[in-house]
């Protein structure tokens, strides 16, 4: 029994010494975008890095989860003969819900695990102590530039995710299953408020900062080698995976 | 002139550095030998603020590194370069842009100036203009290192320390990055702390020699007078005997 308080007594102390920790290295990251130099540069090849280079991948999921939403809310909507609330329903789905959250979920498996990876490799091949010794801050050359890109890129890519589903779904629920068009828009422009979006936009900016920081943060504290290098990546992709909806429950209660 | 006083370091409560003295002397070639693992990295680690001790003091012209903090430690920074045992080349740069790197960051030369720099330490590395377009892991482990020298040098610090430059190297690569340490110290002068343990060729550069063993340095002096020391710890190491001592 006491062998077990101690195990629980020695968990919170390590959770709390790694919440401190990670909420440190946040503050630091943010607080020296505001002091020179303060890199455009390095925060554009991180927009880059982070943002364009998963557009393709937010694309297709955009488009096959519109046509999906399409498919179910269609013969879910035929039921009670309101066909004509897809565009509503499809649009009200992606913008509060599914597009903040699966476009994170993306950002995270493609852009967060290769945060760590690099930031990670950097920390055991010595590069981050060669920028600390050329009187260089890693935090403010490495991890600052990453964090302000996700929190540019995330809400952009999720903006994307929100058209293209919306297309998505017009494309099965209107042009293949005859549902008009003008209604499906109408509906949508009806149904959708000030606060729907303004949800989805701080869900955005909130899971763009998680992903970003958790991949940094896990990255910047690699240990032991190549095999360190994997398990922080594996622990950044399930931690922030798993934070992002934690978030969005949080979010959405609050925005309800 | 570097000073490390009663210097202490533990990890996971093991001693690593068990109350550290030496001088290095400025303008000369300090050499650290000792086994591998016994600790000569994280000294070096120390020296340049790295690392924080549990214990002691390193002071760098009076000023003890330990202490300082933000600007004060960044212009203490600047008068140091480091040679990584790796390399710590930054690989999503080439090596113009590795070596340009410290100029473009800190020093805010002209484009045409920092060029002709770069060429300089490239051709005084024996290295090609060409070689300036690749990036790290175009390079042979030779390459590297004397890539990394020439960023180390780009800046012309006071004081540079070498991690174990030619660990990896094949006997004519290591003879040729030693002589390159000993070229380029002759032309600039700077107080280098080098960590090795190649026997004896570190001889060849040393214009002292420390010997770090259990935590602690137990010679310090000339190349000629640590090969006649009478410690037999030093004596082992130095004829490269099997490690029965520790037995």
């Amino acid at each position: 029994m006491v062998a077990f308080i101690k195990l629980l007594g020695r968990g919170v102390l390590n959770w709390v010494r790694e919440t401190g920790r990670i909420q440190l290295f946040l503050l630091q990251g943010l607080a020296l975008a505001f002091v020179p130099p303060f890199r455009p540069r390095r925060v554009l090849q991180e927009i880059n890095q982070i943002g364009v280079r998963s557009t393709l991948i937010i694309l297709l999921t955009a488009l096959f989860t519109g046509m999906v939403l399409g498919l179910q809310g269609y013969y879910t909507l035929r039921k009670y003969g309101s066909e004509g609330a897809l565009g509503a329903a499809v649009a009200l789905s992606l913008i509060r819900e599914m597009g903040p959250v699966l476009t994170a979920l993306m950002v995270s498996a493609r852009a967060g695990s290769a945060v760590t990876a690099e930031v990670g490799i950097m920390r055991i091949t010595e590069q981050l102590d060669a920028l600390d010794t050329m009187a260089v801050n890693p935090l403010q050359y490495v991890v600052m530039p990453k964090l302000l890109a996700g929190l540019i890129a995330v809400p952009l890519l999720t903006a994307i995710f929100d058209v293209v589903g919306i297309l998505g779904g017009y494309l099965i629920g209107v042009v293949l299953l005859g549902v008009s068009s003008g209604s499906y828009f109408s509906g949508m422009v009806q149904s959708v408020e000030p606060l729907d979006i303004n949800g989805g936009i701080v869900k955005s900016l909130v899971f763009g900062l998680t992903i970003i920081l958790v991949a940094s943060f896990k990255g910047y504290h690699t240990e032991h080698g190549a095999e360190g290098v994997s398990r922080a990546t594996n622990q950044t992709v399930v931690l922030s995976a798993v934070l992002v909806l934690a978030w969005d429950y949080i979010l959405t209660s609050f925005f309800m | 002139m570097i000073q490390v006083i009663d210097l202490h370091k533990s990890f996971n409560g093991q001693a690593v550095l068990d109350g550290i003295n030496l001088e290095i002397p400025t303008g000369k070639i300090t050499v650290v030998i000792g086994k591998s693992g016994v600790g000569k990295s994280v000294l070096l680690k120390h020296l340049i603020g790295l690392l924080k001790p549990d214990r002691g003091q390193v002071l760098v012209d009076g000023l003890d590194i330990t202490k300082l903090k933000g600007r004060k430690l960044q212009d203490l920074k600047k008068r140091f370069a480091v040679l990584f045992q790796g390399g710590a080349l930054f690989d999503s740069l080439n090596v113009f842009e590795n070596i340009a790197f410290p100029l473009r960051e800190k020093a805010r030369l002209p484009e045409g100036e920092i060029v002709r720099r770069v060429h300089e330490r490239l051709e005084q590395m024996n290295l090609s203009l060409e070689v300036g377009h690749k990036y790290p892991d175009e390079l042979s482990g030779g390459m590297k290192k004397r890539v990394a020298l020439a960023r180390a040098m780009i800046q012309e610090p006071e004081i540079i320390l070498f991690d174990e430059p030619v660990t990896g190297l094949d006997p004519p690569m290591s003879n040729t990055v030693f002589h390159l340490i000993k070229k380029t110290h002759a032309v600039s002068n700077y107080t280098a702390l080098v960590v090795a343990h190649d026997i004896p060729e570190v001889f060849q550069i040393a214009d002292v020699v420390a010997m770090l063993h259990r935590g602690r340095i137990i010679a310090c002096c000339g190349p000629e007078e640590i090969q006649r020391h009478s410690d037999p710890v030093v004596q082992s190491f130095i004829r490269g005997e099997p490690d029965f001592l520790e037995a």
